[in-house]
This record gives C-alpha cells, sequence and structure tokens, in this order.
C-alpha cells in the first residue's frame, strides 16, 4: 500500500486473536493455544475529512478493530499508521500526546459518563489530563465553547448539572463534546445512537457529520446499521467473521452490493413499507471464531459456495474502481 | 361491540405506576380491538407506554403498577376484575407473551425441554412429563429448532435459536393471542429477518393473532395489517399499516416516519423531531406532543385531542388540525 499524504490512517494486515483460557488438564495434554481471532487480517485507510463506516453483525469484529485503533488493545500482528506513524509499536508514554489526536465517542451515553462529575468536569477532564489551558478561565471558555457546538445550550445553565439530569440525546452530545474537545485529527464512533430513540438519532448523527466537515476531521463510525451508514458515511467496509468482505462508497455498497454475504445483509433489513415483499432470507448464524470455517469465511451460509470457497481464501481485490470484494465469484 | 371474531377489545385502558414522586401516567385511555388472525403492532419511542399496555394484557404489571381505569375483554370476559388465581387461567392459554430480550428470558440453569414443559404443566396440570415433553419437541420442530436440542442448555442454543425457544414456549398451550414485546432487538439483522419470517409464517399456520410491540417501524411494518402509534401514554394514530405509512396524518407519526432511514431510495440528511418526549409524572397539558410539534397551535396546548376518524374508516388521529 502506498503511503499517501491522503491518509490519516493506514491499516495493514491487522490481527488481534485473543487467547482462551484452558483448564488445568487441557494445558497439560495441549500445547496448542486455542485464540479467538477476532480480526483476522485487515487492511484499510481512512481519507482526510473522511467518515469511514465499519459495518457487520456482532462478532464480525468491527468493535476490536475501533479499539486496536486507538491502541486501546494491542494487536497481535500487523500495523496501524497514524499520520505516518506506526502507533502499533508505541510505548506508553509515547501514546499520550497522540490520545489528543485519536478519540473515541461510546456507544452507551449511560454508561460512558462519570455519574459523579459535572457536565463541565467531564468534558474539562480531557483538557487537563492533556494539560491544554494555561488557567481555569481558558478552560471555562473551552468547554462553553464545544457546549454551544452540540447545541447544548445554554452552557451556563447545563455546565453544573450531574449526567442524570440529562435526557439520553443530552448525554450522548456531551460524549460527542469530550470526544471533540481537544480538536481531534481521528475519532471512533463505537455505534454512538443504537442506544438512543429514533426521533433523536438524526440529530446526532448530523451533528456529528456537521463538526467533522467543520473541523476536517476523520471519523471511523462503526455500526450495525446499513441504512445509517448509507446517509451518513462516504465509504464503508463490510466484515465478517474478522475479515473484510466488502469495500465500497456507501451508496454503490448498497445500490450495488457485489458479496454475496452484503447482499443478504441488505436484503435483511426491514423496510417501512407494508408493501414491500422481501426476498429469502438466508439461514444460519455467524460462526464461531475460534474455528472459524476454511477458505471463505462465509462458504457455510452463502447460496452461491462451490468447492473452490471452502478450500482457497478469497482475496480481496478491486473489482470496479474504488469498489473491493472477497469473493471467488469475481475472481 | 363485540363480533365473534373479535378476540380482544380494549377500551379506555389507562395504567398509572405509583412512585414516591406521585402517579406516573404511562398509558392513558387505550382502546384498541384485534379481529382473529389479525395482528396488531404497536410502535413508539421508549417510554411511550407500549411495553405496559403488553403487561396490562397479561395482568403482569410491575410492582406500584396498577390499571386504574378501562376494560379489556379478552374473548368476551373482562380482565381487568379477576383475580390473579382467575387470570392464571387465561395466562399462556388465551394470551401468551414473548418477552424482550431473548438473551436473558430463559433459566441458565434448567435444559430448554424442562423450561417449555414446565410452563405447559404450570397451566394444564393434568399433562404428564413424558407427553410434556413430546409437546416440547414438536413446538421446537415448529419453529425450526431441531428436536433434540429439548436436552440442550440455553447457553448451548445461539441468539436465534434462544428467540426461537421463546417462541416455542409462549405457544405451548394453543394461545388465542400472542403477544411479542420488541421480538428481533439485540438480534442481528439476519437472524431478527429470520425470526420475523418465522412469526409472520406461524401466523398464517395457526391463524393466531397478534400484538406486536417494537420502536422499529419497518419490523411493525412487515408483520402487521394494523398499526397503533403511541406517544407518552396515548394512541395518537391507528389504522392499516399501509394507511399510516403512506399517508401518515399525525405530525408525531410523520416526524417518526421521516426519521427512519429507509435503506432504499437516496441518500439523504438524516430528519429528526426535535425536543425529547415529556415526563410522564408531569405530562404537558392538551396535547402531548405539544412542545415537540411543528404545527402547535393554542388549543393543543389547552384540549386534548380526541381520536377521530379522518378519511377511511379506519384511520384514526388524535388531532386538532383535523
Amino acid at each position: 500500500m502506498e503511503v499517501s499524504e491522503d491518509y490519516i490512517i493506514e491499516v495493514e494486515n491487522l490481527k488481534k486473536h485473543f487467547p482462551l483460557k484452558k483448564g488445568f488438564f487441557e494445558s497439560i495434554v495441549s500445547k496448542q493455544e486455542i485464540t479467538v481471532k477476532a480480526v483476522d487480517g485487515v487492511s484499510f485507510n481512512v481519507k482526510k475529512g473522511e467518515i469511514l463506516g465499519l459495518a457487520g453483525e456482532s462478532g464480525s469484529g468491527k468493535t476490536t478493530i475501533g479499539r486496536l485503533l486507538l491502541r486501546l488493545v494491542k494487536p497481535t500482528e500487523g500495523s496501524i499508521y497514524f499520520n505516518g506513524k506506526d502507533i502499533t509499536k508505541m510505548k506508553d508514554s509515547e501514546l499520550k500526546p497522540l490520545r489528543r489526536e485519536i478519540q473515541i465517542i461510546f456507544q452507551d451515553p449511560y454508561e460512558s459518563l462519570d455519574p459523579r462529575m459535572t457536565i463541565k468536569e467531564i468534558i474539562a477532564e480531557p483538557l487537563r489530563v492533556q494539560k491544554i489551558c494555561k488557567n481555569e478561565e481558558e478552560v471555562e471558555e473551552r468547554v462553553k465553547a464545544i457546549m454551544n457546538d452540540v447545541e447544548v445550550t445554554p452552557p451556563e445553565e447545563f455546565m453544573h448539572r450531574f449526567p442524570h439530569e440529562l435526557s439520553g440525546g443530552q448525554r450522548q452530545r456531551i460524549a460527542v463534546a469530550r470526544a471533540f474537545v481537544l480538536g481531534p485529527k481521528f475519532v471512533v464512533a463505537d455505534e454512538p445512537v443504537s442506544m438512543l430513540d429514533v426521533s433523536i438519532r438524526a440529530e446526532i448523527l448530523n451533528l456529528m457529520i456537521d463538526l467533522v466537515k467543520k473541523r476536517g476531521s476523520s471519523v471511523v463510525l462503526i455500526t450495525h446499521d446499513l441504512a445509517v451508514s448509507k446517509h451518513v458515511c462516504d465509504r464503508v467496509v463490510v466484515m465478517y467473521l474478522g475479515k473484510m468482505m466488502e469495500m465500497a462508497g456507501s451508496s454503490e455498497l448498497i445500490d450495488s452490493p457485489l458479496h454475496p454475504y452484503t447482499q443478504a445483509l441488505i436484503a435483511a433489513v426491514p423496510v417501512p413499507d407494508p408493501n414491500y415483499k422481501r426476498n429469502d432470507v438466508i439461514g444460519g448464524e455467524i460462526p464461531s471464531p475460534i474455528n472459524p470455517p476454511p477458505g471463505c469465511r462465509f462458504n457455510t451460509r452463502c447460496p452461491y459456495a462451490h468447492e473452490r470457497c471452502t478450500i482457497e481464501e478469497p482475496a480481496f481485490v478491486e473489482v470496479e474502481k474504488g469498489h473491493y470484494v472477497a469473493c471467488h465469484l469475481y475472481t | 361491540m363485540v363480533s365473534m371474531s373479535t378476540v380482544l377489545d380494549v377500551q379506555h385502558l389507562t395504567t398509572h405506576y405509583r412512585t414516591l414522586r406521585g402517579w406516573v401516567r404511562a398509558v392513558e385511555d387505550v382502546s384498541f380491538k384485534i379481529e382473529k388472525g389479525q395482528a396488531l403492532g404497536i410502535a413508539g419511542e421508549s417510554g411511550c407506554g407500549k411495553t405496559t399496555v403488553a403487561m396490562s394484557l397479561l395482568k403482569i404489571l410491575p410492582k406500584g403498577g396498577r390499571i386504574r381505569k378501562g376494560s379489556i375483554i379478552f374473548d368476551g370476559l373482562d380482565l381487568v376484575p379477576l383475580s390473579n388465581n382467575e387470570m392464571r387461567q387465561i395466562r399462556w392459554k388465551g394470551i401468551a407473551i414473548v418477552f424482550q430480550g431473548a438473551m436473558n428470558a430463559l433459566n441458565p440453569v434448567f435444559k430448554v425441554g424442562d423450561q417449555i414443559v414446565e410452563a405447559i404443566r404450570t397451566h394444564e396440570p393434568d399433562v404428564d412429563r413424558r407427553s410434556g415433553m413430546d409437546r416440547a419437541r414438536s413446538l421446537l420442530e415448529l419453529v425450526g429448532v431441531e428436536p433434540h436440542r429439548v436436552d440442550n442448555y440455553p447457553h448451548e442454543f445461539s441468539g436465534g435459536m434462544r428467540q426461537r425457544a421463546l417462541i416455542a414456549m409462549a405457544l405451548a398451550c394453543n394461545p388465542k393471542l400472542l403477544v411479542a414485546d420488541e421480538p428481533g432487538t439485540a438480534l442481528d439483522v439476519i437472524v431478527q429477518a429470520q425470526t420475523l419470517k418465522l412469526m409472520r409464517e406461524l401466523k398464517d399456520r395457526l391463524d393466531l393473532s397478534m400484538v406486536m410491540i417494537s420502536h422499529d417501524l419497518s419490523i411493525i411494518a412487515e408483520t402487521c395489517e394494523k398499526v397503533a402509534i403511541m406517544y407518552a401514554g396515548r394512541i395518537v394514530e391507528y389504522g392499516d399499516a399501509e394507511d399510516i405509512f403512506k399517508e401518515p396524518l399525525h405530525p408525531y407519526t410523520q416526524g417518526l416516519v421521516k426519521a427512519f432511514p429507509s435503506i432504499k431510495g437516496e441518500r439523504v440528511r438524516l430528519t429528526s423531531i426535535p425536543g425529547s418526549p415529556p415526563d410522564l409524572l408531569n405530562p404537558p397539558t392538551g396535547c402531548r406532543f405539544n412542545p415537540r410539534c411543528p404545527y402547535v397551535m393554542d388549543v393543543c396546548r389547552k384540549e386534548v385531542p380526541p381520536l377521530k376518524m379522518q378519511g377511511n374508516e379506519d384511520h384514526l388521529v388524535a388531532c386538532h388540525l383535523y
């Protein structure tokens, strides 16, 4: 993969295998290590100012990738370049200044905000940890500015409240504010609206899009909702069992998916139209990542699976311009 | 009016929860009917009272919850005045429920088959264990799980299979009415689509009546003929699924339908309904949607709009605009 100025994040052959605890007897009898292959050889990049969607079912490894990108967990193999620097080999002391540039928004705003801190303290904490502000006035100024940006206004009224006094939507706005207060270049948003009511989801997503466009940050949006990724993301990656299945521009991916898995995923999304007749749903469920099927990982559920799919793993190739897919149907 | 084919007729149901700060008006003056073989979808955001309606139907309200007004006529019998013992005759044999959270609704220390047999024997004490187990096997087969899995524990089931087992358990005593509280939520899209397909098939095969409760309009669009949209404890719109989705009349329904990003169609900027649902301890006077409504008028803040017929016969809407 060529190193380019246009990319904020470049991921190469990233792997994360979590070891499983074995029983006493098993650990004597067998030396073989059992691992959960959560992420198994993933390569992609994120352009500057881009919103990249990571989509897939639970167990596909999308959240693990999000955590790897922030170095909250250490990868087993592979590298992640942030602005050209490999962050996988950095020491913890080197990581601290990096956190100014890379931030995360968690899924559940009911759990991710400290209930004993006021809103002001929550948003100011990153500023204090990074020792960015010279004095208390500056901290307050920046907190107020970002609260205006996320539209929790007037800031004076909300600053001294506690999270339990806020609605779910307001809490998630605070979580967005905390992530953006340092002016990060790159933000991972892990299912930021899945815990919120439908009528307020759009607000939070639009808010994020506006902040990203205004500040030129890049975002990796982790979501299981393909409809959301179509309307919000620039490009989308579809994951299955720790592997990338397909990557393309969001409209192209949803409107003309190539991989049978993406097709099945899109066909399964319920449509708010009582006259819509859906095609058949594929059977089965996502297999265990401890012993993923050989060959193409989707072959156990794929309606087009043939012999080659059970033996040889398909390569991730560019089929059309900017449209990548890992499937033997196209090679 | 109760016709022969009306399975459930709910009139003016009002359920409140007693708390230290006063009565939480979770469900207020809710009326609907379900015919035989028909599915009604109740949609709304969290806190709109849809789960409370479901629990009121079976009278399994948590502590502090009380039906304060109204009637629930099931098969010609009003359930509201019934005692707990009398209700036991109705539950499962008359009305069964599929609870939300498939992952946690089964008891982890008992085999799935034993749990289904327990449900059968509680409601039909003269069934012995062996024939109960036979029924459990055929029930699992009915919902598409291999019958020999009766001997498995819940942790040996995948999420989708657990959801199927719960549906099997709900069908154990051949109920006339099935209440499904958020089936499919917490499941992956593909498994969710499989579950919904199963429920549609079962409904047609067994001629079941259903109440489907969901926050997801698309799930309801795919499974139900009738839809009731709830907001802050009241039904704001009721009608045929087709009318509600093609021509939503209430400003809340319009907002809700628009807030759903559709996977079909052009890429657009998502829209939302500004504000958040009200506090049910002190709901707004008049129409409860008035603080968020784009068309709010003076009368909306003073008078509760009645649920009135609009357009065709079966389309009801509670809004002063009409």
